[in-house]
């Protein structure tokens, strides 16, 4: 064991039977399981952690909880890592950032020489002007700057995310938020306790609340007790709340899974932040916060130092020199700078142990070892004013300085919430002013410091917030104790002026950004004095630990400066989130849900190259793709000269029943419905309220009051919305149902297609006189009750079938099986593409944009213009009025050979732009390479001929050609 | 994240519904000038204090108004679209039309 390994009890946490290696800047290490980084490091003599941001100064345990810059480190492939919680593991390979050349000798601490010539504001008034140096510089900084070193080959971990529900969450397992949620347990109330650290109890676990350390001890383990014996209280341990959202919805990081918990009431029982003291080397190695020096007797059983110098300007600050004294660590001496006293019982223990006590005395400045590795001395010194000190200076030999002037509430989750605070002359601190609703405090946040009365405060909150959540919270809770909000009979714990600088300057106000007194102040003569003007010029509070030790002196000294009181300077805003998140947490695992149709696994075993169609999986083609293009080629020479079959179950299904069917069509659709006759579908074409084209299917009127209307796949949804919009308005006696997922459904299309469906069909005549083209039949095919739609997208013979999902592969069987004898051949959607172009289909969304109007796309003929209204009327009235700006038309090359543009190739006219490509593909069948393309309404008629900009600039000609490009008449699809 | 009360479903995080624009008065279709339609097509009254809105809540399909207080960032009331519109809405012919 290491000299400065305490024995038991001191090291709560660790495990002495587990010794665990790893290395630190290439050095190895031991500890124990349970230690942190920082804390085996510190058991084995290494007290520096990291370097600082600007003057790469030597860093070492500032708080020992993670909340400061200079614990952080890099762990393998992470980043930014928090020695001072992240646990060792064997074989942990850590470096230092921010380093050039190692942490013991950074060649980068030569910036501290310079430091005189980078006052306040440096980059902004270097770097302003002229701009073309900049780029050097560039260069140097991004190498200077930014911390860790990021490898772009880590490999991504499992992150993931869970829903959480409370009725009171607690945030914060010291004794108030302990006290908190029993209380609130009491009424019956699903309570949620969070707690950032691997133990409850807070400052129970490593503070000194009275001179006898026991009943702190056994308070702790009674409160932890009692909530492990209740069953309405859940706890999450090592999981932190790292920020408040709209209706109590908070984001909990517990190891690589995010929470997200919605809570009817939460209490903030965050605690507070113990605060710094400004003095000149306040910044080395061996000078942490009283909390610090405890949490590592307490929590790591690691001495601090061996001789000490503690600054104590409240009771906790003598709880501090007792545990010190306790862990065999020499204290030279306490100063503590407020005035002589009635001394509290803490303050008598120390006395007793003949420690000297001296008053109104502060440390002017630490003495330091070469290279500013660590601390050899404290020089002491009267204080003679606010922040002024005598010229006399006494030293002291010591190589640990504690520092316990007071705290700062960590309300970042009451600024989230916008609770209001104000800042308390008498208190010396920020007070909570107001709370949101549904928003509780109780604790050290709340202004209750000591043990008593932050458990007054819990208990309070817990039955506030209980009630609050609409449970029965009983009687209100009395206070045990006198003196709640403040410590030993009324003094508040918090130095109002812990600020001494030094003419020599390094009295470092920011760690993080290496910023020192004169620095504000030369930031506030600049006349940067607005605090939010002052934290971006001078970068006070914008590093990693986010003004958590920064913010109050440097709006105590703004204040100062400019003459206005705190209240009047204000502070600057808090938002989300309270610490770093790592993306990984952001982003969660991998998840793009996608929808398969009914036949799926029938494409698969087909040897379908599948592809994502919207929110669809559909066959691209059938094959190997070592053929695509000849599998292709023959799924359309199926459907052309014998048949073909394809599944379209993604295509939108609504049902619309009722007295209004056909009236609601007609006022969403622009086509007409109210003289359609039963037994037949119609087109319908869907525009939105400024004319634009959104949509487009089918009508099928099975009975006078039911029609089934078909959509695009991927449109369903919005047309079902759509639909729901308007009527939510009209009030047209409907009912419309979504049935998208209810059908599968094929289209077997091609000259034989009537051929094999007659096999399976004895209920429903096909003959072309009895089922013409558009006409709609209910009856059976294999046995199956079917919808048979008889219509083509692809033109040729083609009937669409739709019957229940669970029938889909039987349906799909029986047809494969029925068209064996004419080689019935499955088509994906590339050939139907390209079927569907020579018939001169458009794709909604393809060969329309989110302007594309009816008129432009050649579609009047869908408009009903007699009707007294449809969605999009008055808008496309009004842009036939103006004029068409553009107009789709189909087009082939003039020179066969050409190359076959792609789609949004541009459509150019001397200098102008015209249009665009929309769709073009080779055309077997008419051995021709054939499109649709916006054009210039005067380059629209039939013969005109215009110019495609195709790859590398090339030109190439398009001539205007009547649609559709096969089958004008169109007799194949009507036989 | 804000949860919202849905008259049908109770309350539901905000991220469960489609926002739809404020509740405008539907100008005539056809005797309107261009100027009132495009005004009704296109431009929002984003106005500061209490706006009513449609939102659709979309796991259920159902088509609510909110009448939300948008300086102080509060709902303050949701309640079935029937509540508005509550008679069957007719369009009269346009005035060449014959027949529809």
């Amino acid at each position: 064991m290491s000299a400065a390994r305490l024995d038991a009890p001191a090291g709560t946490l660790i495990d002495r039977d587990q010794p665990v290696e790893f290395t630190f800047e290439g050095r190895r290490h031991g500890g124990f399981a349970g230690d942190t980084i920082a804390s085996a490091l510190m058991a084995d003599g290494e007290l520096v952690l990291s370097r600082s941001f600007k003057y790469h100064r030597p860093r070492g345990v500032l708080t020992g909880c993670g909340q400061d810059a200079n614990s952080l480190v890099q762990v393998g492939d992470q980043t930014n890592v928090l020695a001072d919680r992240r646990p060792i593991e064997a074989g942990m390979v850590v470096e230092a950032q921010n380093v050039f050349g190692g942490l013991e000798n950074d060649y980068g601490s030569w910036l501290g020489f310079l430091a005189r010539f980078m006052p306040v504001g440096f980059y902004y008034k270097a770097f302003y002007k002229p701009y073309s140096p900049w780029r050097l510089w560039e260069k140097l900084f991004r190498r200077l700057t930014g911390l860790g070193v990021v490898n772009p080959d880590a490999i991504h971990g499992y992150y993931d995310k869970q829903y959480l529900f409370a009725d009171v969450a607690v945030i914060g397992g010291g004794p108030a938020g302990m006290a908190a949620a029993l209380q609130a347990a009491k009424s019956g109330a699903e309570v949620l306790l969070i707690e950032e650290n691997k133990t409850l109890g807070g400052a129970l676990n490593y503070a000194r609340f009275d001179a006898d350390p026991k009943p702190a001890a056994k308070r702790r383990a009674e409160l932890t007790a009692k909530i492990e014996r209740t069953d309405n209280i859940r706890v999450l341990t090592d999981a932190l709340c790292n920020g408040w959202f709209t209706d109590n919805w908070l984001p909990l990081f517990q190891g690589n899974r995010m929470f997200k918990l919605r809570a009817a009431a939460v209490i903030v029982a965050t605690g507070s932040y113990e605060q710094p003291m400004v003095f000149r080397n306040n910044d080395l190695p061996g000078i942490m916060m009283g909390s610090a020096a405890q949490r590592m007797i307490h929590l790591y059983g690691v001495r601090p130092g061996k001789r000490a110098v503690v600054v104590a300007a409240n009771s906790d600050g003598y709880g501090v020199a007792l545990d010190l004294l306790d862990a065999g660590v020499d204290v030279a001496c306490v100063v503590d700078p407020r005035p002589a006293a009635e001394p509290c019982e803490r303050q008598s223990a120390v006395a007793l142990r003949g420690v000297p006590v001296i008053h109104e005395t502060v440390i002017a400045e630490a003495v330091a070892t070469r290279g500013n590795r660590g601390v050899v001395g404290a020089r002491i010194a009267r204080i003679t004013g606010e922040g002024t000190l005598a010229k006399t200076r006494d030293r002291f030999a010591c190589d640990l300085i504690t520092v316990s002037v007071g705290y700062h509430g960590t309300a970042n989750l009451i600024h989230h919430a916008r609770g209001a605070m104000r800042y308390d002359e008498a208190e010396a601190a920020f007070v909570i002013d107001k709370l949101p609703a549904h928003l509780f405090a109780a604790g050290s946040v709340n202004s209750a410091y000591s043990l008593e009365a932050a458990l007054n405060d819990g208990h309070l909150a817990g039955w506030a917030a209980a009630k609050d959540a609409g449970f029965e919270a009983g009687r209100k809770p009395t206070a045990k104790a006198k003196g709640a909000g403040t410590m030993d009979g009324g003094a508040s714990p918090n130095y109002p002026w812990p600020i001494f600088a030094h003419p020599d300057g390094k009295d470092f106000v920011d760690f993080d950004e290496d910023l020192q007194t004169a620095d504000i102040l030369n930031a506030i003569a600049e006349g940067y004095d607005n605090i939010e003007l002052l934290k971006r010029f001078s970068t006070v509070g914008m590093g990693p630990s986010q003004g958590r030790h920064s913010s109050l002196p440097s709006v105590r000294i703004a204040a100062k400066a400019t003459g206005r009181t705190i209240n009047e300077t204000g502070t600057t805003t808090s938002r989300p989130p309270v610490s770093a998140e790592t993306f990984g947490h952001l982003a969660g695992r991998s998840f793009e849900p996608v929808r398969e149709t009914a036949l799926h696994h029938r494409h698969i075993e087909a040897g379908a190259k599948m592809m994502v169609a919207g929110q669809w999986m559909r066959p691209e083609y059938y094959g190997p793709a070592e053929s695509r293009d000849a599998n292709i080629r023959a799924e359309i020479m199926a459907v052309r000269e014998n048949v073909g079959i394809i599944d379209v179950s993604t295509l939108g299904g609504i049902e619309v029943h009722g007295p209004d069917a056909a009236e609601f069509l007609n006022r969403i659709y622009t086509f007409a419905y109210i003289k359609q006759p039963v037994g037949r579908a119609r087109y319908v074409l869907m525009t939105d309220q400024t004319g634009v084209i959104t949509d487009d299917g089918v009508a099928c009127r099975f009975r006078d009051n039911h029609f089934y209307v078909t959509a695009t796949t991927g449109g369903a949804g919005a047309v079902y919305q759509t639909m729901l919009f308007y009527n939510a308005q009209w009030r047209l006696d409907v009912c419309v149902i979504n049935s998208t997922a209810s059908y599968a459904g094929v289209n077997i299309a091609g000259p034989k297609a009537r051929d094999v469906l007659a096999r399976l069909c004895d209920d429903v005549a096909l003959d072309g006189e009895a089922l013409p083209y558009m006409g709609v039949r209910e009856g059976h095919v294999a046995g199956i009750p079917a919808r048979i739609i008889r219509i083509g997208f692809v033109g040729e013979l083609g009937y669409e079938i739709h019957v229940p999902s669970s029938q889909g592969e039987a349906l799909w069987d029986a047809l494969m099986d029925a068209g064996s004898e004419e080689n019935i051949l499955p088509f994906g959607i590339e050939a139907q593409r390209v079927l569907r172009l020579e018939k001169g289909h458009i794709i909604i969304n393809q060969d329309t944009d989110g302007l594309t109007h009816p008129h432009e796309a050649d579609m009047a003929w869908a408009l009903a213009r007699k009707k007294p209204y449809f969605v999009g009327m008055r808008s496309i009235a009004i842009q036939l009025a103006n004029g068409l700006e553009r107009k789709l038309v189909g087009f082939i090359l003039v020179e066969p050979d050409d190359p076959a543009p792609k789609e949004c190739h541009l459509v150019i006219r001397g200098t102008e732009i015209t249009g665009r490509v929309t769709s073009c593909a080779r055309s077997e069948i008419l051995n021709k390479i054939i499109g649709l393309a916006y054009v210039a309404p005067d380059q629209s008629e039939i013969g005109k001929r215009f110019e495609i900009k195709i790859e590398q600039g090339r030109m190439i000609t398009a001539e205007v050609v009547a649609l559709p490009f096969y089958d004008p008449d169109g007799k194949r699809q009507e036989m | 994240m804000k949860i919202l009360n849905c008259p049908l479903n109770g309350p539901r995080n905000i991220s469960e519904f489609v926002y739809g624009g404020e509740v405008v008065e539907h100008p005539e279709p056809h005797t309107s000038s261009n100027a009132e339609w495009a005004d009704y097509v296109f431009l929002e009254n984003n106005t500061a204090g209490v706006v009513r809105e449609w939102w659709y809540h979309a796991p259920t399909a159902y088509w609510i108004i909110a009448e939300r207080d948008t300086v102080k960032d509060e709902v303050i009331r949701t309640y079935p679209a029937s509540e508005l519109f509550s008679e069957r809405m007719a369009y009269p012919a346009p005035p060449e039309a014959e027949e529809s």
